[in-house]
């Protein structure tokens, strides 16, 4: 989706402000904002690039103007509605109303510091060669997918460099293609690829700039 | 580990209505039984205690130190930061990208805010702020600016944009005069933005 949240080369957002000595959370609803959208993630309810669709889907003004954990919570709250495993009715209330849906896991002290060390690695075994090495010209497509993807816009239809393969990874775009568990589990090869400063930002640009794109086979093809 | 609320004006009515709702939130997950709030409590512990910076300082004072662990980290950074003991959630398929007087390297997530969790634990607010996340990739010598960076025109500059669940480290130049310092000295002087590549040592 061409979304708000695509924001690489946008202009008007001004300096990047950095506060000195600034604390881990600015507010203490952060800190359980954020713990719990990391707990929840073991209901197995939804993935990680359904979480990231959730977020990138709010509506572009409530995106902008919510700050990051805000739009974690709106982005949970959302995940949680469309399953129902919460209501509104309960979100407004603070209270359950209706019985819960059964989850397939509970993170308790137990096991929760093995589940952060452990992760959620998204690399699998790929049967089919690479398309691509290291060294050759390839072009990101340039495509505009209404779903989710991570194909950012400003590589789209520009020719790169690749710089590494990293085997074969889930592929967001099909991850998200069913809101509910089993999800689609597309492997594809991952690779760096390298673009210079003014091949994506023309002439005029400064040409010591290089930015590289972590990119997906689907979203290459190969440059005659 | 105490918890502290800190005022900012600007986000004061903000902050009160997220308050409420968080705190709805919370007790209706666990009293649906989707959370236990021991673990909710033990993940900011974590987050708050256990994983941070200091983690990632270990890491390149090892690989400054001693050039067997550095060809590892450029080579295989996740297993060689796994022998430290840093693994997991937001650091599961590790790259390090090393600064040279030729190439400086930067990170950044235009999509969203990847960050390399287990060595550099949460991002700072400007990391997943629209101006980073909209001007590195386009402009990333300005950017430096804003954080007192100048690089000569010589130096290349090389921008990672996160987009996919790899998740980068800056290898900082290893300061002069530093030969007699021991591993923990070492770390001492690394920075976590050194580590993102938004300052120098």
């Amino acid at each position: 989706m061409n979304g708000v949240h695509d924001m690489g080369g946008q202009q008007g957002f001004g300096r990047v402000l950095c506060e000195k000595a600034e604390p881990l959370f600015h507010a203490d609803w952060e800190s359980r904002a954020m713990a719990m959208t990391v707990a929840m993630g073991a209901s197995g309810q939804w993935n990680i690039d359904l979480s990231r669709s959730a977020r990138e889907s709010l509506p572009p003004a409530v995106y902008l103007s919510s700050s990051y954990y805000e739009i974690w919570v709106r982005a949970l709250e959302k995940l949680m509605l469309e399953r129902s495993m919460v209501t509104q009715a309960e979100l407004d209330a603070g209270q359950l109303i209706t019985p819960p849906v059964k989850v397939s896991k509970v993170l308790s002290l137990d096991t929760v510091d093995a589940a952060l060390k452990a992760g959620s690695p998204t690399e699998r075994a790929i049967d089919q060669p690479a398309l691509f090495k290291v060294g050759q010209k390839v072009r990101a497509l340039n495509v505009h997918p209404q779903g989710h993807t991570r194909l950012p816009r400003y590589v789209r239809g520009h020719v790169g460099t690749v710089v590494s393969l990293h085997g074969g990874h889930i592929f967001p775009d099909q991850h998200t293609l069913r809101a509910l568990p089993p999800f689609t589990v597309a492997v594809e090869w991952l690779y760096t690829v390298v673009f210079d400063g003014p091949t994506l930002w023309g002439d005029g640009s400064d040409p010591s700039v290089e930015v590289t794109v972590d990119a997906w086979e689907p979203y290459l093809e190969a440059v005659a | 580990m105490a918890s502290h609320s800190h005022d900012h004006d600007h986000e004061h009515s903000t902050l009160s209505e997220m308050d409420v709702r968080v705190r709805a939130l919370e007790s209706l997950l666990t009293q649906k039984g989707y959370i236990d709030p021991a673990a909710i409590d033990r993940i900011i512990e974590t987050y708050e205690t256990e994983i941070g910076p200091h983690n990632g300082a270990q890491v390149v004072a090892k690989a400054w130190a001693e050039p067997e662990f550095k060809a590892w980290l450029l080579k295989d950074a996740t297993a060689a930061i796994a022998s430290l003991g840093f693994t997991g959630r937001q650091g599961e398929h590790m790259v390090a990208v090393e600064n040279t007087p030729d190439q400086h390297n930067m990170v950044v997530c235009t999509l969203c805010s990847c960050y390399p969790w287990p060595i550099l634990g949460l991002p700072p607010v400007w990391y997943k702020s629209a101006a980073y996340r909209s001007r590195t990739v386009l402009e990333p010598r300005k950017v430096l600016a804003d954080f007192g960076v100048s690089l000569p025109e010589s130096t290349r500059i090389r921008v990672w944009d996160s987009t996919a669940e790899v998740r980068y480290l800056v290898l900082p130049k290893r300061p002069p005069d530093t030969d007699h310092l021991s591993p923990t000295a070492l770390a001492a002087l690394v920075t976590r933005d050194a580590m993102i590549g938004t300052a120098l040592l």
